[in-house]
Parts: structure tokens; sequence; C-alpha cells
């Protein structure tokens, strides 16, 4: 079987936009709204998950014919669990400042539902090379929302991305204000809400 | 005494596990679109959060903190692997527990118990309360012995109860309203608790 066969090619770009994660499954929404206040934190949680998606799926799907059914839940938080701590300690260790933004959020990846869920409906039965893709895409398709909610939120709630002013002072002089609402809690809510309404109504064709 | 009240009720209004933290939302979104279901689900998950909190902060104390077990080694890296292991199991043993005793409560909460587990709410408390330990005692938010624990937990079941069941409740109204199609179903729901994370905000500079 070739490497980037269709099939393959199919499990890597759905979970981009057509069966994205957090829009159409509906998993991982806790950390997705509570890390997307500013851009730099949405982009490190994003691609860490996406590892820790991608590692998880290939060792679970190398050990899942030996894995009893019944404890199958326990193995695979134990898997995840040992990544997730490989993950946070590197964070820790480059990126100090990051962390301390993330806090427990790194730590939630655990019991982020992506993991379980793909887990669940696509390592357990299917072989290394699709699920490490499986893995790639989905966390991907995670991070795309991540980075969307959490620039619209830094650039008008700071003016800024990245930490760099993007609006211009001229503008602060005629008058306009940083929309502070878009740094609280509520408004990743109704972001998120708003992102769903766009994608149902151009680009997902409901069966 | 003062602490604890203080304590009890910021957990449910302040630090209220979804609408400031977002913890626990797959299952929240997924489970609130009745009343009786929601209610069923907060219950389990107070209960799963008042047992696991205290349990996960004696382990950090005595097991897991710094020169606990052998002098001078700090094991607290182990803690996320450690709690998991132990909400997993707790999650089990209630759900021995409740299958035996009470077959109708079982039948009742079906597939949520085994959910609970992958509760992001509850895995989440263990952590702030691991962060908490370290807090000044005179803070209004520090755990400093395992019955601030016990009451932690139960606060922040009982804020994430009252969060699931308003929803529920909303949602059941809901159904009569005429909403954009592409907008029916998840996306009214977000803007929807997106609104009562608003109005809980009110709550945030309050002190008892």
């Amino acid at each position: 079987m070739a490497l980037f066969s269709k099939q393959n090619k199919e499990v890597f770009c759905n979970p981009l936009n057509l069966d994205n994660p957090i829009l159409v499954q509906v998993l991982g929404i806790c950390s997705a709204l509570a890390v997307t206040s500013q851009l730099k934190p949405a982009i490190v949680m994003g691609l860490a998950v996406t590892v820790i998606t991608a590692f998880s799926n290939v060792i679970i799907s190398i050990l899942r014919n030996t894995i009893p059914n019944r404890i199958r839940i326990v193995v695979q938080l134990v898997v995840v669990a040992a990544l997730v701590t490989i993950v946070s300690q590197i964070l820790k260790a480059y990126v100090y400042d990051v962390s301390v933004q993330l806090s427990v959020y790194v730590g939630l990846i655990i019991t982020n539902c992506i993991l379980m869920g793909r887990l669940e409906a696509f390592a357990m039965m299917n072989k290394p090379w699709p699920s490490f893709l499986d893995g790639v895409g989905n966390g991907l398709g995670y991070a795309l929302i991540l980075v969307v909610v959490g620039a619209v939120r830094e650039l008008l709630g700071r003016g800024s991305l990245l930490g760099f002013q993007i609006i211009p002072d001229a503008c602060y002089d005629w008058g306009y204000i940083n929309n502070g609402m878009m740094t609280m809690p509520a408004m990743a809510l109704i972001l998120v809400g708003i992102v769903i309404w766009v994608h149902r109504a151009y680009f997902y064709k409901e069966k | 005494m003062e602490h604890i009240i203080s304590l009890f009720f910021r957990s449910i209004f302040v630090d209220n596990m979804i609408f400031a933290f977002f913890l626990g939302m797959c299952s929240y979104l997924a489970v609130s679109k009745t009343v009786k279901t929601s209610l069923g689900l907060g219950l389990a998950v107070t209960f799963v959060l008042t047992v696991t909190v205290p349990v996960n902060y004696l382990l950090q104390t005595k097991v897991l903190g710094d020169g606990c077990l052998v002098e001078g080694v700090d094991l607290s890296y182990l803690s996320f692997i450690l709690f998991i292991g132990v909400i997993a199991g707790m999650v089990q043993l209630v759900e021995m527990t409740v299958e035996k005793y009470s077959p109708s409560l079982y039948a009742a909460l079906g597939i949520f118990l085994p959910l609970i587990a992958v509760n992001c709410a509850i895995m989440g408390a263990s952590l702030f309360m691991q962060q908490r330990i370290l807090l000044d005692p005179t803070n209004t938010q520090a755990i400093t012995s395992v019955w601030d624990a016990v009451v932690y937990g139960f606060g922040s079941g009982i804020g994430w109860t009252l969060a699931i069941v308003s929803l529920g409740a909303i949602r059941e109204k809901m159904q009569y309203c005429d909403v954009p199609r592409p907008l029916q179903g998840l996306g009214i729901t977000f803007i929807v608790v997106g609104l009562m994370a608003m109005a809980m905000m009110c709550f945030s500079g309050l002190n008892i």
C-alpha cells in the first residue's frame, strides 16, 4: 500500500475541514476556549496537541491487538499521560513563559476528548501509519480553530498579534479603544459559536 | 470555618468550572439536552469530585511532594499519571458500587459514569488543587488541609451541576425558538453559554 494513497489522503485532510474535531465532532472544546486569549499560547497548545495525538495514536495502534477490551481506557489514559508529562517538561524547559500562561491546561490535554475520541474511533482499528496521519490531521484541524479564535481575540482585545502592535497609534488618537470584553472567557464561547455558524453556512454540507 | 465557607462559595460562583475555566465542556454540551439527564450527570460529577480531590490532595502532600518519600527528591512531575490513575480507578469503583446497590440509578446514568473519567472538570480540579497548596493560607483560594480539599471538590461539583442544569432548562425551552438553520444545535448553544458566562462575570468581584 502506497504511503499517500487516496484513502490516506482523505484520513489526513478530512479533519481539517469537513470532519473538524472542534466544529463537527465537538471534541476538545475546553482547552480550545481557555487558551485562546492570545495567539502565542494558542499556537503552542495546537502544536502540543498535534504531537501528542499523533504519537499516542501510533502507540495505541501498535498495541491494539494486545490490549484487553475491558481495561482499554486505562491503558489509553496511561499512554497519553506519559506523553503529556514529556511534553509538559519540554515546554517548561524551553518556553517557560508560555507554559506558565497555559498553567493547568497542559495537564488537561490528558483528558482532552480529541485524544480519547481518536484513539477509540480510529487507532484501535487501524494500522500505525494511517493512525499517525489521522492524529496529525486532527491535531492540525484543532490548531487551525485555535489560531483563528486566538488571532481575533488578540487583535480586537489588545490590538496586537503575537505581542506586536498591529493597530497603529493614530487609530487610538482618533478614539479607537481596545475591546476589553474580547479577553474575557465569555467572548471565547461566543466567537466559537460564530465560527461554527460560518462553517455550517458556507463549508459544511449536511447529509 | 470562615475560610471554608468562603472557599465553598468562591468555588461555586467565582471560580465556576464551566464559566470561568471551561472545564468539562464536552460532556456539558453533549448531555445538556434535558434537565433530567443534566441533573444525573451533575450529581455523578459532584460525587466523583468530592472523593478524588481529597485523595489526590493526600497523594500530593504525603507522597509526591518535595522530600516526602526520599529526602531531597521531588516527584511532582509524576502527578499527571498518578492523578489520572486515581480518577480512573475511583470512577470504576463508583460504577461497580452503583451497579450492585442501585441498579435503577445505574440504568439512569448509563454511559455517563464511565465518561466521567475523561471529564476535564475532574482532572482540572485536582490540578488546580495542586497549584493552590502553595498559596498563602490567608488567601481565600488556598487549600491547606484535607477538609479544604473536600469543600473545594464539593463546591466545584455543585457549581458544575448548577451550570449544566440551567443550560439543560434553557435548551428545553429553546426547542420552540426559530433559530437560523446553520446556527441550530451547536452554534446557538455556544452563544447561549457565552451569554450565561457573561452574566456569571458579575460574581467575579465577590468577597465573602
